[in-house]
């Protein structure tokens, strides 16, 4: 790693190493076309959670405001996991299917744009 | 001693400094001067640093008093007359308090940091000039602090500013800027703060909070920035001088200029991305769109002076292309967060009225209809159904900037811009290929970085609810946080509103 320093050798401390994180691991979740949310969501959340959980109990409390959340057919969703084509195994932990501390997903909604396909 | 009168104003100042480059002997030079050689900027001959303003310290100390008395008789009036009163509207005062929040605690770090290369700078005139800043940086966070005191007198949020900018979310942005400044060494210091920030960005932060100030009766912002207009003329004189100083002593520093040029372009443009929010959204009667202020103080004045700097080989900013693609929808960008997130901050938003929906059609008409417009009209009906908008998660944050991760791609603005790079086996987020590439260059510092939001999950900021983070950041629940309707601070103008009419009423 390189930095200009005054001091030879210089290391600055990885702040967001999981292992700070009290055995949680830091997943960032967006639903693409959706920008009324302004940002991805960061969550910590427990490497041996199924994946399902995250559908089920960790988005909708968030999400769920949305009039396109409940429209959603999650059969057609179509997801990335750090930029590669992903197919989510719900009943599989996370560490299992290569998600890994700030691992970003995003997935695509087909047919739901937000109001006036604005993509909010 | 009557012989001193007749010295020009030139052997006037030769004689205040003279001696002050001595060339030690108890100690060696590097260990009197650490600081500036590490960077790698060579100099041959300080003394090519020619000091265009010769202001003597006797000369400063009466100009700056002279200032002073006109200000501290303008803050009585100020308070003796309720000021307050004369605002547009209480919405407006939300800018004063990114201001007080975000700003003022900057000028107070250019004073330290301008002191501390006063100290570490070999040549005399650099650390004259940088000596004055550092005591005109006290003297502007001084008069903020005094002038904006007023505010605080009525209005929510500004009550322990200093506080909440070492750990609110969003003044991790600002913080994290001059945080990465002061701890460069002190040529980057200067190109980043003297020249990109104070040269070439300065008139897009100044101008719209002055300007915004005087179309909106608030007289205390427009007196203390009249009071720091010459100070400025300073700044941005040593800015430009520092650049042209470096590129002439050595052929080899025109790299490593060029690299900070870059960097500080983009870091200054990003965190300008507020002050776009509060042109655009905040201010009840506009002065002119962020997207007006780019084309006119950096894409005419900014494109004259790097074709000036052409000369030494300078090009002008990586990355601005990317500015202008953006000039369309950064403040609206910008104000989704803060509306998304308003129940977490020291100031309000609210929803857009249909004529201030019409002002941004005009002035955005490649994007607003068709981009914006639904997304506030959406945000307004659920408000008046009773169910306000808030985002309840925590949003990811670029690692660079700071900023939650809003910006969309430079060439699709309805998708977000992610970018990342992998390092020591660990992840890190990047809102756009200038803020990775800064990282990219030291990752070794900004591996670092304190993200508010990952600070709050690894259990460092007073709690896991929300509740106890705010409390943590010294907000007031209820008062300093929430949309505007329905705050007590809409309450009490509403009130005074209403005292008003009925005295104009009784007249
Ligand atoms: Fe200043
Ligand atoms: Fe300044
Ligand atoms: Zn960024």
């Amino acid at each position: 790693m390189s930095v200009v320093a005054l001091k030879p050798g210089y290391k600055g401390e990885v702040l967001d190493r999981v292992e700070n994180f009290h055995g949680n691991q830091l997943v960032y979740l967006h639903w693409e076309d959706h920008l009324s949310f302004c940002a991805a969501l960061a969550f910590p959340l427990p490497p041996d959670m199924p994946f399902g959980a995250i559908l089920k109990d960790v988005l909708p409390p968030f999400y769920g405001m949305h009039p396109d959340w409940l429209k959603i057919d999650w059969s057609s969703v179509r997801w990335t996991l750090d930029g590669k084509p992903f197919t989510p195994d719900p009943g599989r932990a996370l560490r299992d299917q290569d998600i890994r501390h700030k691992s970003l997903l995003r997935f695509w909604t087909p047919g739901l744009k937000g109001p006036r396909d604005s993509c909010s | 001693m009557p012989a001193t009168k007749k010295l020009g104003l030139k052997q006037k100042y030769a004689l205040m400094t003279r001696g002050l480059d001595w060339e030690t002997t108890y100690q060696p030079m590097e260990k009197v001067f650490p600081y500036d050689q590490f960077e790698g900027i060579k100099v041959k001959n300080w003394d090519a640093w020619e000091d265009p303003f010769r202001l003597t310290m006797d000369a400063y100390w009466k100009i700056q008093a002279e200032k002073e008395r006109k200000l501290y008789a303008v803050i009585d009036s100020i308070s003796q007359n309720n000021a307050q009163l004369g605002i547009t509207d209480a919405r407006y005062i939300n800018a004063v308090k990114i201001f007080i929040q975000g700003v003022t605690p900057l000028e107070y770090q250019a004073h330290r940091h301008f002191a501390h290369v006063a100290r570490h700078l070999r040549g005399v005139g650099p650390r004259i000039a940088a000596q004055m800043q550092s005591l005109d940086e006290l003297r502007h966070a001084q008069t903020q602090i005094h002038t904006i005191s007023h505010y605080n007198k009525f209005f929510d949020g500004m009550h322990d500013w200093q506080h909440m900018h070492d750990r609110v979310w969003y003044l991790s942005v600002p913080k994290s800027f001059f945080d990465d400044a002061v701890t460069a060494g002190p040529f980057e210091f200067l190109t980043a703060i003297s020249f990109s920030f104070e040269y070439v960005l300065t008139n897009l932060l100044f101008v719209p909070f002055m300007s915004g100030a005087a179309y909106n009766g608030d007289l205390a912002t427009v007196t203390f920035g009249f009071s720091a207009q010459s100070d400025e003329s300073r700044h941005m004189t040593l800015g430009l001088e520092v650049v042209k100083f470096i590129l002439e002593q050595d052929e080899a520093n025109l790299p490593i200029v060029q690299r900070w040029i870059d960097k500080w372009f983009w870091r200054g443009y990003r965190l300008l991305s507020l002050v776009g929010m509060m042109m655009d959204y905040m201010l009840p009667k506009k002065v002119m769109s962020w997207a007006e202020a780019w084309e006119m103080y950096y894409e005419e004045q900014g494109g004259a002076l790097f074709a000036d700097l052409g000369r030494y080989g300078i090009r002008p900013p990586k990355h601005e292309d990317v500015a202008r693609k953006e000039k369309d929808r950064i403040s609206h960008e910008v104000w989704a967060i803060f509306y998304n997130y308003t129940h977490a901050a020291a100031f309000h938003t609210w929803d857009i009225d249909d004529e201030h929906m019409r002002w941004l059609s005009e002035k955005y008409p490649k994007t607003f209809d068709q981009l914006y417009r639904p997304r506030l009209l959406m945000w307004r009906d659920m408000a008046r159904a009773g169910k306000r908008f808030y985002n309840n998660a925590l949003p990811q944050l670029c690692n660079l900037c700071q900023i939650p991760m809003a910006f969309t791609e430079p060439d699709d603005p309805t998708t977000i811009c992610f970018r990342s790079s992998e390092l020591g086996g660990d992840r890190y987020h990047f809102c756009s290929d200038g803020c990775k590439e800064i990282f990219d260059q030291e990752p070794e510092k900004f591996v670092q970085s304190w993200l508010p939001v990952h600070q709050i999950f690894q259990g460092n900021c007073g709690g896991a609810s929300v509740e106890d983070v705010l409390k943590w950041y010294h907000l007031n629940l209820g008062a300093d946080n929430l949309d505007y309707a329905g705050s007590p601070e809409q309450k009490m103008w509403d009130q005074w509103m209403a005292g008003r009419h009925v005295a104009q009423a009784a007249e």
